[in-house]
């Protein structure tokens, strides 16, 4: 029991480790804050064209879609990262990561506003179109609206993904928090600070949780 | 009187107009060649089997479903055809759906004023005075701040119905507007659409209600296989149908 306490739960390590870790969700906070917007525009402009008339924009947008779901964000990032330069592209971490998982996340994000623009009966649309209104006043004021409340849960679901899924940074050392915390882990030989920031993990995503399932069973009722 | 106007031979007196409209869906002919002239305040019935086309003819008239061939005129002005600005064009035409389409996410007041809006551009505080004087037409003032799924039925049809008569249209198109209703609250929305043709408003209807047609409409048509079989006004075409085919429909829905 004394050796789980000292390993895992080492107060002092912990507060050693703090400084360190706390930089790292500063750089964790700062990649979600890029790469969230950007996925959530990425995959809106995917949904879009996955539900167009005109075929090649249709087609393109669900290659697009398949294609990024299906490969691993990991191998994305290395791929970028490490990849890339021997095209003579080579970019600093932070611009891997933030293109990466734009990427990825706009496969993600695409799929559930399809599933929200499809969940939109044609009605409206028809509604909106017999006052005047043109077809992109009738997306941004009509549909999409309605869309995104019938897919927040899972919207927010993502988000929540998408923090966790940020620790990948490290693979290209981009100096997040499980970065750190692994970096205190291994001057230590001791895993506390990978609890530290598993319980800042929890305390960041705890609210998220909560508030979809707020949203879920206000959506069942 | 069909006088010869400046536009491709449109009755220039009719304020709606369709001409030898078609419309197929795939290879199955819904529309066989309607011709339709509704006048000025005229309210129009149309009557007939389901299938026989009566809601994608009044879906052509506000191109929701576009025509194969044919022509369609509001006050004179082609709606059909190429290089027409259609959103332009909506504006004249008000539609009321079955299912009334109300915006779920709006209140009723946003109902009305989304296209005062975004359509016509008007600042905030004129659209909503626009749209609680259209509200207060169809005698929903005290639920202006209510949303869809707060209202009945009855009153949000007639929501649906200050949203298209807050574009002032030309015409109004109701396919349907109390099918979907229970039976004590069909009443109110005729009510409203009786009020709404007493203004003056011209209007083509599609419904079964056979009393009110009776009391309300100028001119009964009765539809079957996608063609015009029968019109008159209401007195004489429930009295005393020309054609077999509306008698036996008119016999079928008296059951
Ligand atoms: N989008 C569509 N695609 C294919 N067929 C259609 C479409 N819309 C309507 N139809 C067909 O066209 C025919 C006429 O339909 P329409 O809705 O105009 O009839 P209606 O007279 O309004 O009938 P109801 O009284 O049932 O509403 C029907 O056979 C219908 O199945
Ligand atoms: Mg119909």
């Amino acid at each position: 029991m004394d050796a789980i306490l000292q390993q895992f739960f080492n107060i002092e390590i912990m507060a050693k480790a703090m400084p360190l870790v706390l930089k790292g969700l500063g750089m964790t906070l700062l990649i979600c804050a890029v790469v969230i917007p950007l996925g959530a525009l990425g995959g809106l402009a995917a949904a879009l064209g996955s539900v167009s008339h005109n075929r090649l924009i249709r087609w393109s947008a669900i290659a697009f879609v398949d294609l990024f779901r299906a490969l691993p964000p990991l191998v994305l990032l290395i791929f970028i990262y490490a990849g890339l330069p021997f095209a003579g592209i080579r970019l600093s971490p932070f611009a891997a990561v933030t293109l990466g998982f734009f990427l990825n996340n706009s496969a993600y994000f695409a799929e559930i506003f399809r599933a929200g623009l499809l969940s939109v009966p044609v009605g409206q649309t028809e509604a909106a179109r017999s006052t005047g209104m043109t077809a992109t006043q009738t997306l941004i004021w009509v549909t999409l609206p309605q869309a995104v409340r019938n897919v927040l849960p899972d919207l927010l679901s993502n988000v929540v993904e998408i923090v966790k899924l940020t620790s990948l940074a490290s693979v290209v050392s981009l100096g997040e928090m499980l970065h750190a915390a692994g970096l205190v882990r291994s001057l230590t030989y001791n895993a506390s600070p990978l609890v530290l920031a598993g319980g800042i993990y929890l305390l960041l995503l705890w609210p998220l949780i909560r508030l979809i399932s707020h949203f879920e069973r206000r959506i069942a009722s | 009187m069909e006088t010869v106007s400046n536009r491709a031979g449109t009755p220039s007196t009719a304020t709606l107009s369709l001409r030898a409209l078609h419309k197929s869906f795939g290879t199955f002919p819904v529309l066989n060649g309607i011709d339709l002239h509704v006048q000025r305040s005229e309210m129009v019935f149309v009557l007939g089997p389901s299938g026989s086309g009566k809601s994608t003819m009044l879906r052509c008239c506000n191109r929701l479903e576009e025509p194969d061939s044919g022509a369609i005129w509001v006050e004179g002005d082609l709606l059909t055809g190429p290089g027409v600005d259609l959103n332009k064009m909506r504006q004249r035409i008000g539609m009321v759906f079955q299912s009334f389409n109300l915006y779920p996410h709006l209140t009723a007041l946003g109902n009305v004023t989304l296209a005062l809006r975004r359509v016509l551009k008007m600042p905030r505080a004129e659209a909503e005075a626009e749209a609680m004087a259209a509200l207060k037409s169809v005698g929903l003032s005290d639920r202006a701040r209510h949303t869809p799924a707060q209202l009945s039925g009855g009153q949000q049809q007639r929501v649906a119905i200050a949203r298209a008569l807050a574009l002032k249209p030309t015409v109004m198109l109701f396919d349907e507007p109390t099918s979907a209703l229970d039976p004590e609250l069909v009443g109110d929305v005729l009510d409203v659409m009786r009020e709404v043709k007493e203004q003056g408003m011209t209007m083509l209807v599609v419904s079964h209600e056979m009393q009110f047609a009776r009391e309300a409409a100028d001119r009964v048509v009765f539809m079957d296989g996608g063609s015009i079989i029968e019109q008159g006004p209401p007195d004489r075409f429930f009295a005393a149908p020309e054609q077999e085919r509306t008698r036996a429909f008119l016999s079928r829905m008296r059951g």
